[in-house]
């Protein structure tokens, strides 16, 4: 499986692809962000490989880490074959502070909570997502408390108390 | 006219203090008469940042914390996570161990299906149902109290095992449970199954198609009940289930009726395999020896200099883990929780996250219920079995 996988992303995704990842026998692949929907459609439209389970979405800050210099954050898409009993990670790297990726939501629906989740503790902004809300803090919490740099102590969190742009009202 | 007088339909909050919402859930119903035209699960009101608060604890205290997610399967989201952290260090540990872990999971994924039966019935009418559920329930925790001296949140699972050695009356305690259990499920099965009403309530109730519930991630019994074979014990096994024989019950309709039964067979496939676990029990330690990674015994703590040295080491320092990044999927009871950690090499998690399962399943809630009644809103919750701790962690 993990040759089928290899030469299938080789054959069709030679350009996007970073590096292959193999720690601990989980095999994912680093991708470069442009690349990133061909390449979930094409691991879930393939006849052979068909993973068409994506199981989560997550990411990562590498703020302040001297090692991981090349991009800030990383976005972990966590997908599974049903058919091959598979699980593989496609992984992308985001430069800047205010980093933007497309959206999964036209091929999945669950990546519309995942991905909002995402903004919300991370801010990592998904480009064509419907409904970009934040999703489990509070409606005026200022920043994203998953980031590195989020102040834990001697500052306290900070509140807009919704002054700038009260809540739209739901009707 | 003005605008209100145009508006055909009217909002109705659900929640967030609504005792069928299982916690504090709010859902916003847009209502035409009794139909509901859309629905918005409002979450966030239990957030207490988990992922967070990982980063700044050594590895062994987050095991605390994960019982505090799915409270009522404490045990399922420890063993999560020890396996997780054993998967990133390259631990093996003992058999004895494995086989009390599949036990005890397997016994806390029935003493979260009784809770489910229970509150899932009363939601919909049944409400004696709520007091037989408890009333087996209760000997589980017991056997809770028995290993860790705690009744629900029992961190019994330690990084390479569990805390303590298995109590003597373990056998005498699971057999019991082993014997009572079946019987009280056949109650509730008569109780249920023919039951007119519950059948009306239930039946082509907040259905989801097979295509459907893959695309919006569920996982677990409400998977299943669309008969999507995807069993995570099965599929990817985990901590030695490769080894035990069991079915994975599948439902065909996917409504409410068929998670239900889906559940009530499931229950009784872990109690299968709980059996099995206890009568293949070998001898054993009951935590692997990996000096600098597990606390050494007491009696070597105040023998030896070494096991000293370890002790004072891991209790101030913890240990460091491998540069990576690992993800461990189990089958929780709610469906797959995973824990993905990653590793800067220091002593704590750079990243932890939980792949909550409720979290995913309440995303489903606006397909199944979206052109259904309000009433059968309720039993759509209810049969997605979420629990809010761990959908805002």
């Amino acid at each position: 499986m993990e040759e089928k996988i290899r030469k299938f992303m080789q054959e069709n995704f030679s350009d996007g692809i970073v590096r292959e990842d193999d720690f601990r026998g989980q095999q994912s692949f680093y991708i470069r962000k442009e690349y990133l929907l061909d390449v979930l459609k094409g691991l879930k439209e393939d006849e052979d490989l068909r993973f068409e389970f994506l199981i989560d979405i997550c990411s990562l800050d590498w703020h302040g880490d001297s090692e991981e210099a090349n991009g800030r954050f990383e976005v972990i898409y966590n997908l599974f074959s049903l058919k091959n009993k598979y699980r593989m990670f496609i992984k992308v790297r985001l430069e800047g502070d205010n980093p933007e990726i497309d959206t999964a939501c036209e091929l999945w629906m669950t990546a519309n909570w995942l991905e909002r989740e995402v903004w919300d503790l991370m801010g990592i902004k998904f480009t064509g997502h419907p409904n970009l809300i934040k999703i489990v803090t509070p409606d005026d919490l200022v920043g994203h408390p998953l980031r590195r740099d989020f102040p834990l102590t001697y500052e306290v969190p900070r509140f807009s108390w919704n002054k700038d742009d009260p809540p739209e009202v739901i009707l | 006219m003005s605008v209100e007088a145009k508006r055909r339909t009217m909002s109705l909050n659900l929640g967030p203090q609504h005792p069928a919402t299982h916690g504090v859930l709010q859902v916003v119903l847009e209502l035409d008469g009794e139909t509901v035209v859309k629905a918005t699960p409002q979450i966030g009101y239990l957030h207490t940042g988990i992922e967070k608060t990982a980063e700044s604890k050594l590895y062994y205290k987050v095991i605390p914390m994960t019982d505090r997610m799915d409270y009522l399967a404490p045990m399922s989201n420890n063993l999560g996570f020890c396996l997780a952290v054993e998967k990133l260090l390259g631990i093996e540990v003992p058999e004895k161990v494995k086989y009390a872990r599949v036990c005890l999971t397997e016994l806390t994924r029935v003493m979260s299906h009784l809770v489910w039966v229970g509150t899932h019935a009363l939601d919909i009418g049944a409400m004696s149902m709520l007091l037989y559920a408890f009333r087996e329930r209760e000997l589980i925790i017991d056997l809770y109290e028995a290993c860790a001296g705690q009744r629900m949140m029992t961190t019994y699972f330690r990084i390479g095992g569990l805390a303590y050695d298995l109590p003597k009356d373990f056998d005498q305690k699971v057999k019991e449970i082993l014997k009572k259990v079946p019987e009280g499920i056949k109650d509730y099965e008569r109780l249920l199954n023919d039951n007119k009403i519950f059948r009306q309530r239930t039946i082509g109730v907040a259905k989801i198609s097979a295509e459907d519930a893959v695309s919006c991630g569920l996982t677990g019994p409400s998977l299943r009940g669309s008969g999507v074979n995807y069993d995570v014990r099965k599929a990817l096994p985990y901590g030695g289930y490769e080894k035990f024989g069991f079915e994975v019950p599948l439902g065909k309709n996917g409504d409410v009726y068929d998670r239900y039964l889906v559940r009530m067979e499931e229950m009784k496939q872990s109690l299968k395999i709980a059996k099995q676990a206890l009568e293949g029990m070998p001898e054993g330690p009951h935590i692997a020896h990996v000096p600098g990674v597990v606390l050494p015994p007491k009696e070597d703590v105040l023998t030896k200099m070494e096991s000293l040295i370890f002790h004072f080491k891991l209790i101030t320092h913890g240990f460091d883990a491998p540069k990576g990044a690992v993800y461990q999927g189990i089958e929780s009871p709610k469906g797959e929780l995973g824990y993905y950690i990653s590793s800067d090499g220091s002593n704590k998690p750079h990243r932890m996250r939980v792949r909550p399962p409720s979290f995913v399943n309440l995303s489903a809630l606006p397909r199944m219920v979206e052109g259904g009644m309000v009433a059968d809103v309720i039993a759509a919750i209810g049969s997605i079995d979420i629990v809010l701790g761990e959908v805002d962690r």
